[in-house]
C-alpha cells in the first residue's frame, strides 16, 4: 500500500470544493475584518495625536464610548481560543439572544458564523496591528498635516492612512495567512471547507497519507497566492 | 487697534512645568517678527501655541479674530490662515512636490485638481523648483525639500506664516537658497514669525526682533539696533554665542 496518486487525482473535485470554501470563507473574513480592525484600531488611539490629537462635544463622547468598547473587544478576542469563538457565535449566540430578548430561533447557518468568526478574531488582532502602524507614524508628518488645517478625516484618509498602510502590510499578510489557516478549525460547526472535505474523503478511502498530502498542497497555494498578492500591493506602494 | 496675534498675559504647561511665562506680545498685519534665544526657552512652544499645536494654559491668545483657549473647537479655522514651516521639512513622504504643494489648495480651500495644481506649479516656479514638481521627498535635498515645505504652506494662501529654525537641519551651503524664499515672502507682505539664529536674516529681513530667555520675551524691538547694541548681558552672551 504505497503512495497512490489516483487517491489525489479521485480527490480533487471535492477538495477544491473545499478549497473554494476555505477561499471564500478567507477573503470575506479577511475583508471584513480589515473594515473591523481598521475602525477599532483606529478608536483604540482616540485623543492622541496619531489621530489629529483631542474633539469636542459629541464626537469626544462618542470616542471615548468607542475607544472602551474596543479596548474591551479586543482583549475578549485576544484572550480567548478561536475555535471557542466559534462555539460561541454558532452554539451559544443564539441562546443568548433568546434568554436576552426573548427572539426565538435566530440562528447564523454554519457558514454564515465561520465568516463572522474570521471577521471578528481577524479584527482584533488587526486593530493592534493598524494601531502599531499609526503609532508609528512620524508625529511630525501628522502636526505638518494638522497645521494645515485639514480635518480629522482628511488627515486620516489622506496621510496617516497611506504611510501606515505600507508599515501594516507585512503584519497584516502575516495575519491573513493565520486566517486562512483558521478556517480548518470550523471542522468543528460542521462547514465543508478543506479540512473537513479531506476529512470526509478520508473516512470513505482511508487513504491518510496521499489525502492529507494533497489537503496540505492545497492549503499551500492558497497561502501563497494571498502572500503573492500582498507582494504586488507593497511593490506597488514602494515610493513611500 | 490690537494686533493679528495678540497673547495677553500667557502661559504655558506642560504638566506641571511651565515653560511660557506671562507673554504679553501684540503682532500685527505685515511684520516680519525674528525670535531668537536659547535653547529650550521656549520658541518653538510659542509659535506652536499660535496655530494651536499646543494649547496654552493661562491667559488669552487672539489668532485672526478667534480666541484661544475660549474657541478652541475653531482652531481648524485659525490654523487654515496659517502656515508653518518646520525645522524637519515635514513633507508628505507618499506624494510627489507637486502633490504635497497641491495638497493644501485642494483639501483646505476646495480648488479643484486643475486649480490646485496651477497653484503648485506657480509656487514651485517661484522657489525654483519648477524642474523638481515629480520628485518625492526622498528625492530632493534638504534645501529642496524646505522649499517645497515653504510653497506647500503658500499654497493655503494664509495670513500669516510661522517658521520653526527653518535652516538649522541644513548643510551651510544650503542655508541661503531657503533664506532667499523666506525674504521673498517677506516681501509679499505676509505677516511672519520667524524663529532662527540667522542674524542676517534678522536684520535683513526682519521689521522686529524677540529675544526670549527662560520662558519671557526678554527684549523686544527693531532688529538693527538690538543688534548693533544689544542692551543687556543676556542678549550680548547669546549674540557671542551664536558668533554674530
Ligand atoms: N511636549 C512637551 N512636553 C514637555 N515639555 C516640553 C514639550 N515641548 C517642549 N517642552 C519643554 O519646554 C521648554 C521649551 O521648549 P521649546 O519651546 O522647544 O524651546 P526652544 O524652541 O526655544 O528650544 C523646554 O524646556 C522643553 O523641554
Ligand atoms: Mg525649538
Amino acid at each position: 500500500m504505497g503512495f497512490e496518486f489516483k487517491y489525489i487525482v479521485e480527490s480533487i473535485p471535492a477538495l477544491i470544493e473545499g478549497a473554494k470554501l476555505t477561499w471564500y470563507i478567507t477573503i470575506i473574513g479577511i475583508t471584513g475584518g480589515m473594515v473591523l480592525g481598521t475602525v477599532a484600531g483606529l478608536l483604540r488611539l482616540t485623543g492622541t495625536r496619531a489621530v489629529g490629537g483631542e474633539s469636542y462635544g459629541f464626537w469626544r463622547v462618542l470616542g471615548v464610548v468607542g475607544q472602551k468598547l474596543a479596548i474591551m473587544y479586543i482583549e475578549l478576542i485576544r484572550g480567548t481560543p478561536i475555535i471557542v469563538q466559534a462555539m460561541f457565535i454558532y452554539f451559544a449566540l443564539p441562546m443568548l439572544i433568546e434568554v436576552s430578548t426573548g427572539i426565538k430561533g435566530v440562528r447564523f447557518n454554519a457558514l454564515t458564523a465561520a465568516i463572522i468568526t474570521i471577521i471578528i478574531n481577524a479584527g482584533a488582532y488587526m486593530a493592534e496591528i493598524v494601531r502599531g502602524a499609526v503609532e508609528s507614524v512620524n508625529k511630525g508628518l501628522i502636526e505638518a498635516g494638522m497645521a494645515m488645517g485639514i480635518s480629522r478625516l482628511q488627515l486620516i484618509a489622506n496621510i496617516i492612512g497611506p504611510i501606515a498602510f505600507k508599515r501594516a502590510i507585512p503584519p497584516l499578510g502575516n495575519q491573513f495567512i493565520i486566517s486562512l489557516k483558521d478556517t480548518s478549525l470550523f471542522i468543528v460547526i460542521g462547514v465543508g471547507e478543506l479540512t473537513r472535505q479531506g476529512q470526509e474523503i478520508m473516512a470513505s478511502n482511508f487513504r491518510a497519507l496521499e489525502i492529507w498530502t494533497a489537503v496540505a498542497v492545497c492549503y499551500l497555494i492558497m497561502t501563497s497566492a494571498l502572500a503573492l498578492m500582498l507582494k504586488f500591493v507593497e511593490k506597488r506602494m514602494q515610493i513611500i | 487697534m490690537s494686533g493679528v496675534i495678540e497673547f495677553r498675559d500667557v502661559g504655558k504647561s506642560f504638566g506641571k512645568v511651565e515653560v511660557l511665562h506671562d507673554i504679553d506680545l501684540a503682532i500685527e498685519q505685515k511684520e516680519v517678527v525674528v525670535i531668537v534665544g536659547p535653547s529650550g526657552s521656549g520658541k518653538s512652544t510659542l509659535l506652536r501655541c499660535i496655530n494651536g499645536l499646543e494649547i496654552i494654559t493661562s491667559g488669552e491668545l487672539i489668532v485672526n479674530g478667534i480666541c484661544l483657549p475660549r474657541q478652541r473647537r475653531q482652531i481648524r479655522e485659525i490654523r487654515k490662515e496659517v502656515g508653518m514651516v518646520f525645522q524637519l521639512f515635514y513633507l508628505f513622504p507618499h506624494m510627489t512636490a507637486l502633490d504635497n504643494v497641491a495638497f493644501g489648495p485642494r483639501k483646505v480651500r476646495g480648488a479643484s485638481r486643475s486649480e490646485a495644481k496651477a497653484i503648485a506649479d506657480d509656487l514651485l516656479e517661484k522657489v525654483g523648483l519648477s524642474d523638481r514638481s515629480s520628485h518625492y521627498p526622498a528625492e530632493l535635498s534638504g534645501g529642496q525639500q524646505q522649499r517645497v515645505a515653504i510653497a506647500r504652506a503658500m499654497a493655503v494662501k494664509p495670513k500669516i506664516m510661522l517658521f520653526d529654525e527653518p535652516t538649522s537641519a541644513l548643510d551651510p551651503e544650503l542655508r541661503e537658497e531657503v533664506l532667499n524664499v523666506m525674504t521673498a515672502v517677506a516681501r509679499e507682505g505676509i505677516t511672519m514669525v520667524v524663529v532662527t539664529h540667522e542674524m542676517s536674516f534678522a536684520s535683513k529681513a526682519g521689521s522686529r526682533l524677540l529675544f526670549m530667555d527662560d520662558g519671557r520675551i526678554a527684549e523686544d524691538g527693531d532688529p538693527e539696533a538690538l543688534l548693533r547694541s544689544p542692551s543687556s548681558d543676556r542678549l550680548k552672551d547669546f549674540l557671542k554665542h551664536v558668533g554674530y
